[in-house]
Parts: C-alpha cells; sequence; structure tokens
C-alpha cells in the first residue's frame, strides 16, 4: 500500500463504505416504514376499539356504532373461501409433485399457476362478477367467497407442491413396498410428513384473502345490516374500511382506523403464526 | 405414479387367481383397484381447473368487454375521453397512469429492494437474518387497503408539506426533468401514488432477490474475497453478473404487482381522467378507476368499457408476469449446470 497504489486501494475501501452504508440506510427505510404505519395504525384505532365495537351494527352517516355485522360477514366469507380454496389447492398439489412432475401438463399449470399467484386481485374479482354476478343477477357472500377462494388457490397448489417435493422418495418407496395404494401412500404418508408446511400455506392463504377489499368490491359489496344471508350482499371489514374512510364523517372515519387495526393486527398474527409455529423446512 | 402403472398390467392375472383362491385369500389378494386411479383422476381434474382458470378469465371478460370494444374499436386504447354522461370512453388516460405509476414504483423501489437483499445476504449478522427477513416480508403482507388509509391521512400530508416542495426546489429546477415536478403541492396525485407502490413492491422485490443472491456458488464469492476483493466488488463483479436474469425477473414480478395494486392507489391518486405532465397533478390508474367507478357504472357501455380496461390490465400483467416467471425459471435451471 505504497505510492501511486494507495489512491485507488482508499478509494476502493470508501466505494466499499459508502454502498454498504447505503444499503444498511435502504434497510433502515424499509423497517421505518413498516413501523411508521404500524404506529399510525396503533394510535388512530386503539382509542376506537371498545366493547361496542363487538356489539353494534355499522351505523348510518353521522352516528356511532360498532363493525359487529362486518366483522361476522368477514370472518364467514373469508372461512367459506378457505374451506373451497384448501381442498382443491391441496389436490391440484398433490397433482403437480406426486403425479403430474415434469409432465407437460404439470409445467404447464404451474406456470399458469405461479402468474396467477401474483395476477391482480381486483381482476379476479371482476371475473367473478362477469361470470356469477351477472348470472344471477346481485350481489352476494358467495360471489365474495368465490373472489377470494381464486386468489387463495394458487397460494395452497404452490406451498403444498413445494412441501411435498421435500419428502424423499424413499419414504414413498417404503410405504409402497408394504403394499399401500398410491393413494393412501400421498395422502397417509408423504403429506402427513409435510403436515406443518402444508398447514402453513393455508394460514398464509388466509392471511392474504382477509384484507383483500378490490375483489369483494364487485362481489360481496357491503350491508349496513345484521345479514347472515350469503346469497345476498354482505358487510365485510374490508370494503367498510374503504367506504368510511372515503367518508367525511368522523365517526365513520375512527371506525375505519379500528377495522383497519383489527384486519392488519389479524393478519400479522396469522403471518407470524404460520412462519414460527407452522414453520417447516424439511421433512419431519 | 411407477405403483400404480406397475399394478394396472397385473391386474387380469390377479383376478384369474382369485377366482380359483380360497375367499379369504381373494379379499387380500385383490385390493380395490378402482381407488388410485379415482384419486390421480381428482387430483389431475383439480390442477387442470388451475389451468382452464386462466383461459376462463381471459374468455370471460372479452366476452363481457365486447360491447365497448366493437363499439370503439381500436379507437378505445388511443384515445383520453372518459365521460360516462355522453357514453365515450378511451383507455389511454388510466393506461397511462398505470404506466407510470408503476414507474415511479420501480424507480424507486428496485434500487431500495437492491440494497435491502445486499444487507441481508452480505452484511446482516446472522441473528438477525430471519427476524429482519420476516419484517420485510410483513410489509408485503399488510393489506392493500391499509395502505391506502395510510397514505391518504398520513403520508400524502406529510409528503405534501415536506417532500414536494423540496422537490420543487430541486429537481423542478432541472431541465426537462423540471416539468415533472411543477404545480400545486397537494399530495394526492401520480407522484404520492407511485411512491406507496413502491413501498408495497419492495419486499416482493427484495425477497427474489435475496434468493437468487443465495444461490450463488460460495466458491466464487471466496475466490474474489481471496484476491482481496472488497464487498461492494464481490456483490458488483461476482453476485449480480451472476444473478442478473433472476434480478430482472424479481423487478418484473414487482413490475406485476405495481400495475395491479388497486386500493392503495385509488386513495391516494386523485381519480381524475387527464394526462398531464406533471406528477404532482391527480390521475387514474386502470385499477383505480374500476374500484371507484364499477358500481356507480349504471350504463352496459360504461360497464363493458370498465370490463375492457380490466382485460386490459390483465394481459398486460400476464405479459410481464410470464416473462418474470421465465427468466427466474432459467436462473434456477443455469444453477444446476454452472456449479
Amino acid at each position: 500500500m505504497s505510492g501511486g497504489g494507495s489512491a485507488i486501494y482508499r478509494r476502493r475501501l470508501w466505494v466499499n463504505r459508502i454502498n454498504l452504508a447505503m444499503s444498511l440506510a435502504t434497510m433502515a427505510i424499509g423497517m421505518l416504514f413498516l413501523l411508521w404505519i404500524l404506529a399510525v395504525l396503533f394510535r388512530n384505532g386503539i382509542s376506537a376499539i371498545s366493547p361496542k365495537l363487538f356489539a353494534q351494527m355499522t351505523p348510518p352517516p353521522g352516528s356511532a356504532g360498532g363493525l359487529l355485522n362486518a366483522i361476522y360477514g368477514s370472518v364467514l366469507i373469508v372461512a367459506t373461501a378457505t374451506l373451497i380454496s384448501t381442498p382443491i389447492g391441496i389436490l391440484a398439489g398433490i397433482y403437480l409433485a406426486e403425479y403430474g412432475r415434469n409432465s407437460v401438463l404439470a409445467e404447464t399449470t404451474r406456470f399458469i399457476n405461479d402468474i396467477l399467484l401474483s395476477a391482480p386481485s381486483i381482476i379476479l374479482g371482476l371475473f367473478v362478477y362477469t361470470v356469477y354476478v351477472l348470472y344471477v343477477g346481485h350481489f352476494s357472500g358467495w360471489a365474495g367467497s368465490m373472489a377470494l377462494a381464486l386468489i387463495a388457490i394458487p397460494v395452497v397448489v404452490r406451498t403444498t407442491e413445494n412441501m411435498l417435493r421435500l419428502v424423499p422418495s424413499s419414504l414413498r418407496e417404503a410405504a409402497v413396498a408394504l403394499g399401500a395404494p398410491m393413494w393412501k401412500v400421498i395422502l397417509m404418508v408423504t403429506l402427513k410428513a409435510v403436515r406443518g408446511g402444508v398447514i402453513t400455506g393455508v394460514l398464509l392463504a388466509v392471511a392474504r384473502i382477509s384484507g383483500e377489499t378490490a375483489p369483494l368490491l364487485f362481489t360481496a359489496l357491503n350491508n349496513q345490516f345484521w345479514s347472515t344471508d350469503m346469497n345476498g350482499p354482505m358487510a365485510n371489514l374490508p370494503v367498510v374500511i374503504f367506504q368510511f374512510a372515503m367518508s367525511p364523517f368522523e365517526d365513520w372515519k375512527a371506525l375505519a382506523w379500528a377495522a383497519a387495526l383489527l384486519i392488519t393486527l389479524s393478519v400479522l398474527i396469522l403471518n407470524i403464526l404460520a412462519r414460527t409455529v407452522f414453520r417447516q423446512s424439511s421433512v419431519r | 405414479m411407477s405403483a400404480s402403472e406397475a399394478q394396472v398390467p397385473s391386474m387380469p392375472m390377479n383376478d384369474a387367481m382369485t377366482r380359483h383362491a380360497e375367499p379369504a385369500a381373494a379379499m387380500r389378494a385383490s385390493p380395490p383397484r378402482w381407488q388410485d386411479p379415482l384419486f390421480e383422476h381428482t387430483t389431475r381434474f383439480f390442477a387442470v381447473l388451475v389451468l382452464a382458470l386462466l383461459a376462463c378469465i381471459i374468455l370471460a371478460l372479452s366476452w363481457a368487454a365486447a360491447p365497448a370494444l366493437q363499439k370503439f374499436g381500436l379507437a378505445f386504447f388511443v384515445t383520453d375521453v372518459w365521460n360516462p354522461v355522453t357514453l365515450q370512453f378511451g383507455a389511454l388516460a388510466p393506461i397511462y397512469g398505470t404506466l407510470v405509476t408503476s414507474a415511479i414504483a420501480l424507480v424507486i423501489g428496485v434500487p431500495v429492494s437492491f440494497g435491502i437483499a445486499l444487507f441481508l445476504t452480505e452484511m446482516c449478522p446472522a441473528v438477525l437474518k430471519r427476524p429482519l427477513g420476516t419484517a420485510v416480508e410483513l410489509l408485503a403482507a399488510i393489506p392493500s387497503v391499509i395502505y391506502g388509509m395510510w397514505g391518504l391521512f398520513v403520508f400524502a400530508p406529510f409528503f405534501a408539506d415536506h417532500v414536494q416542495p423540496l422537490l420543487t426546489d430541486t429537481l423542478g429546477r432541472v431541465w426537462l426533468v423540471g416539468a415533472l415536478f411543477q404545480g400545486a403541492p397537494t399530495g394526492i396525485g401520480m407522484l404520492a401514488a407511485g411512491v406507496i407502490l413502491s413501498v408495497m413492491v419492495i419486499p416482493f422485490i427484495a425477497s427474489v432477490m435475496r434468493d437468487v443472491f443465495e444461490v450463488v456458488p460460495p466458491v466464487l464469492k471466496e475466490s474474489a474475497y481471496g484476491l482481496g476483493c472488497t464487498t461492494w466488488e464481490v456483490v458488483r463483479n461476482i453476485v449480480l453478473p451472476y444473478t442478473r436474469v433472476g434480478v430482472i425477473g424479481g423487478v418484473m414480478l414487482g413490475l406485476g404487482r405495481a400495475l395491479g395494486e388497486t386500493m392503495a392507489v385509488t386513495f391516494v391518486i386523485g381519480n381524475a381522467y387527464r394526462i398531464r405532465a406533471s406528477l404532482y397533478e391527480p390521475g387514474n390508474s386502470i385499477a383505480s378507476a374500476l374500484a371507484n367507478e364499477f358500481n356507480e357504472a349504471s350504463d352496459p357501455v360504461h360497464r363493458a368499457s370498465l370490463i375492457a380496461l380490466g382485460l386490459v390490465l390483465f394481459v398486460l400483467t400476464l405479459v410481464v408476469l410470464a416473462a418474470s416467471r421465465w427468466l427466474i425459471a432459467r436462473l434456477a435451471r443455469g444453477e444446476g449446470t454452472k456449479t
């Protein structure tokens, strides 16, 4: 490090330091935004959270009320969507990992599934609107569940397949050698071995769809009143947030913040739960 | 697969055997054979269902959009008039808004994502890797509508008071680029929407980049370090060239996300059908137009036009996402041959 060389060395050292410092700064920016959003949610949401929230219906403009019907509607719509999407997703995932493998059909399905995984959710809402809502002639909770199920399916397919691929062939061969038919091998051996991973996938899918708003606008819409009828328009938290936040009424805005806090907390808790409790990166 | 195939040819023989064997043995020797094919066909059916979904979406949207496309023809894509009263609809303004906001999101999001991925793979202490990685992914888990509320009530006022005046005073004075940063700093508009979008796409791009950075064979990096390279030089000259295809794939994935993001944009973009040079002006993206107007559109032509917008968006994202998947898959395939 002497003479003309030292300037180059110093320059390289400083370029390195500056770039690494910038990398650190970008990480800090990312965390800053996460904390900023969470802080805002807590500050505005906590004050609006009260027992009333879970006891009263969404109010008419300019008066106080709760979110009971919206919470109920959201839970019902998301639960139905999960019930529809989980078996379909797992079965399709089984096909890709166990039967199709590298066949043209499986490769194509995998490609399409990966695209659907990131496709705009609003388009899936629009799709359900054109094929179902237009057909029956009214908005409904069922339509909302269908749209959400279409969003969840690719998530479940992907994780199921990824997890099943981790199962070593020796496990399958051992089961087959014992005389078990293929369907038993898959359901009772391989799928069971990666149960945790598949549950993670389902939980992540639930987390993803419980905050979705855009597809529900065209399908479940909203309902100011208590309704258990999946065949009619149904209140749900995301659409309530959208409508109430955009309104000029302070009462409504406060409710929107409370709903936003509820949704975000449940989504984040589901995410963390899925990543820690049911985390699985290898076969048990 | 192998088991079911192996059993099929043996079936006639088994049947022949069971006819002569005693009943108890017969029950053991010929287990019910319809279950295996049934199970396989069921799983295949659902896989095909997923496959068919994409085609169904395109067909259904095309069918529903047909009235608008027939009425306006190709002019639909190149006119910027959007008037529900006179029933004149052109998709140019929302398409422009979609592309501009997504471009802003990438301009800000890609360098930041790169920095985050670099931090997580090369600098982060091992203990913090998982918590920080999860934290970045949580940024993606926050629902879009929450970003929208935060954007409208918190970010937009902050943006108008502190960021926009600063931008007008600095970048606004630069020749050519300056035109982008003129006008009243309201905090609502294309730029604010783009910035919020960038925060939303960062976790997607960063996690792909992190994943592809990790496939670089350690021996390559170690050789470079052994030659005396600094961390930055290793990333710049070894990691980036090796993962270039995957990095581009990650950026495309982020673009696909940004194009279709709805609620966050709807809250802050300002809902105006116009094309202006300044990024401070309110605009509209395809998704925000749909979210704002669809339920109020009573005229069939209006509704069909909105669905046609949706079709445009879907085709756009399909192309971008397909390119993204193809690039990422190409890197994954190359991985085996290079190491």
